[in-house]
């Protein structure tokens, strides 16, 4: 629209602005929550000045304690397999239902389509997983199941092999002698950066993020991913707010020490902060994905 | 006949390396998705772990009676209805205004800042969303409680154990993290209108709203219709995270947050109540599914290209 009227221009700003502030607000409580001295946060609770500033949050986190860096290196594990084994999966199987002339084409898509439409729900699923496959308490937990592949994730690819690879391009490949896997490989992908750049951040956050397999399929504490540990802390907390009779009889065991409520905070800071720092840089390509995701394939 | 049969047998050789690529994905898919859609079967059974999935004795509709008869089918699908409505509604409202606004922002600088402020919680993760949700609201030592609340000279409240504030906690939260990503991909579709419609609008003495009125929102129609058949399509599902993390998996809260998925979840994990459990998981995957189905079938009556398949 072309109104170019200042008064106009200052309203929307204002409102712009007071919304990003509700968006980073609660990162900032968080984040000073985290600096603040346990007894004053006992004393005054969460606040954005705070009156004593302290770093023993962290120097417990990251010196005193094994479980936040274990945490990370399963998550950085975890992202990096499972982000490469989706997008291997995605793309071998997006490939061929991007070509017009594979025979069978429609009830392949169908097949893949209708993991979209319907499901069996939790319990069959976790049922399968921790009694065929007894993936309770290992890694696999973290990497399998619904991560690997999901259908909307083939079908953007599918889309986009299909509207910006040209069909002549594949057959003059074709006619060189390439086989298909090269065909792919060498001719296919280097033209498809920017969907498996968007894809690969999607996925990554996917991993980056998942807790929920940790908590169906996890209770040995050497294998909690960041976002695990996070969410165990949260059980942990939810235990003694609903259970005030437990808690006065685990307080006055003396191994028991419940995590401070400046830890907690700190570990929340650890959880989020890799994807606050790295965002920025790769702004551009999550915005792309989001469009893409939102138009259908 | 023959060299027609030996054509056909040729040309799916020669396609031969394609499916295989297609092996992975498709061992994937079915056991991922497709076993456990059979696995519904534990919905007619009385599970067993010891006799598992096809050992367990069939018993008919009678997990699906005893669902039907607890106060908990009407109030999980209630919830899951409800805020489900809440959640497009308010979601969709809130998404084009901001991305209107946005749009309106004459600077560039400053609209690649808000864009890129705007879409922060959506990648952060729910479990850190209920940390932020603890910070304001814990009752010994929370923001709300602490601070704002002792300025007012009111009495602390015990959030995570008053219902009545829930539904509007929750829907908040949700539309907080959701409202980047959905504002994205209307603000996407508002870029792309051609500026002359508006250009022309002017000329002929339309003011900000008419505009609004008869220019970007007969645009954005197909972006809508699109997103909201989505959200049609899921929902009987809900955010798992939201309804229980955020909350507190809190007892006295359940009347206000338990949805289907946090019933399916605390049924299989209490053993003992693994049928209800998967009843419930049926009952969802079911009416979800005629849900699609209905509401791609109504939208490719109204118009046809709007439609999803």
């Amino acid at each position: 629209m072309v109104d170019r009227s200042k008064g106009f221009q200052i309203v929307a700003n204002l409102i712009m602005i007071i919304l990003v502030l509700c968006c980073i607000v609660p990162f900032i409580l968080l984040v000073v929550s985290s600096f603040t001295k346990e007894t004053s946060l006992i004393r005054y609770g969460y606040s954005f000045f705070p009156r004593e500033i302290d770093f023993a949050a962290y120097k417990y986190l990251l010196v005193d304690s094994t479980d936040i860096l274990r945490g990370y290196a399963i998550s950085a594990f975890v992202t990096v397999v499972g982000t490469l084994a989706n997008l291997t999966i995605t793309t071998l199987f997006a490939y061929p239902l991007s070509r017009r002339d594979l025979p069978g084409r429609g009830i392949l898509a169908f097949f893949l389509f209708f993991t979209m439409l319907f499901n069996g729900g939790l319990v069959p699923s976790y049922i399968m997983w921790t009694q065929t496959f007894h993936i309770k308490n290992t890694i696999a937990a973290l990497l399998f199941p619904n991560l690997m592949m999901g259908a909307f994730y083939v079908i953007m690819m599918r889309t986009y092999f299909t509207t910006n690879i040209p069909d002549a391009v594949i057959e003059a490949a074709r006619i060189d002698g390439a086989g298909e896997l090269r065909i792919l490989w060498q001719v296919v992908l280097p033209m498809s950066i920017p969907i498996i750049a968007t894809l690969a951040l999607l996925v990554g956050l996917n991993y980056w993020n998942d807790w929920l397999n940790g908590l169906y399929y996890i209770s040995d504490d050497k294998l909690y991913s960041i976002q695990v540990l996070l969410n165990r802390m949260l059980l942990d907390v939810q235990f003694l707010l609903s259970n005030s009779e437990a808690a006065k009889t685990l307080q006055q065991n003396e191994d028991f020490v419940l995590p401070s409520t400046g830890i907690r905070m700190a570990v929340a800071v650890m959880g989020a902060l890799p994807i606050l720092v790295v965002y920025p840089f790769f702004q551009k390509y999550f915005v792309k994905g989001i469009v893409i995701g939102a138009v259908k394939g | 006949m023959t060299t027609k049969k030996h054509n056909f047998l040729k040309k799916l050789k020669s396609y031969l390396p394609l499916y295989l690529m297609m092996v992975p994905g498709a061992v994937y898919l079915i056991i991922n998705n497709y076993i456990p859609m059979t696995g519904i079967v534990i919905a007619f059974e009385q599970f067993n772990y010891g006799k598992g999935m096809w050992g367990s004795p069939l018993i008919g509709f009678k997990n699906f009676e005893f669902l039907f008869k607890t106060k908990d089918a009407w109030v999980i699908t209630r919830n899951t209805l409800l805020y489900n409505i809440v959640f497009i509604v308010l979601g969709t409202v809130c998404a084009i205004a901001v991305a209107i606004l946005l749009n309106e922002i004459r600077s560039t600088r400053a609209k690649k800042l808000y864009q890129t402020t705007i879409l922060i919680p959506f990648l952060i993760s729910i479990v850190v969303v209920s940390y932020l949700a603890y910070a304001f609201l814990s009752t010994d030592s929370g923001f709300i409680n602490k601070t704002i609340l002792p300025l007012f000279g009111k009495e602390p409240i015990s959030w995570y154990t008053t219902p009545k504030y829930w539904p509007y906690i929750l829907t908040l939260v949700h539309i907080w993290k959701g409202l980047g990503y959905n504002c994205i991909i209307y603000y996407a579709t508002l870029v792309g209108i051609d500026r002359g419609y508006y250009e022309a609008a002017v000329i002929d003495g339309a003011n900000r709203w008419q505009q609004v009125v008869h220019i970007t929102l007969p645009s954005l129609k197909p972006t809508i219709i699109t997103l909201t058949l989505m959200s049609i399509g899921r929902i009987f599902y809900s955010d798992f995270g939201l309804f229980y993390q955020v909350p507190m998996n809190s007892g006295p809260l359940l009347d206000v947050t338990n949805t289907i998925d946090t019933y399916v979840y605390r049924g299989l994990m209490s053993l003992n109540n693994i049928s209800m459990a998967s009843a419930a998981g049926v009952y969802q995957s079911l009416i979800g599914f005629l849900l699609v189905l209905t509401a791609n079938f109504v939208v490719k009556k109204l118009s046809k290209e709007n439609a999803l398949f």
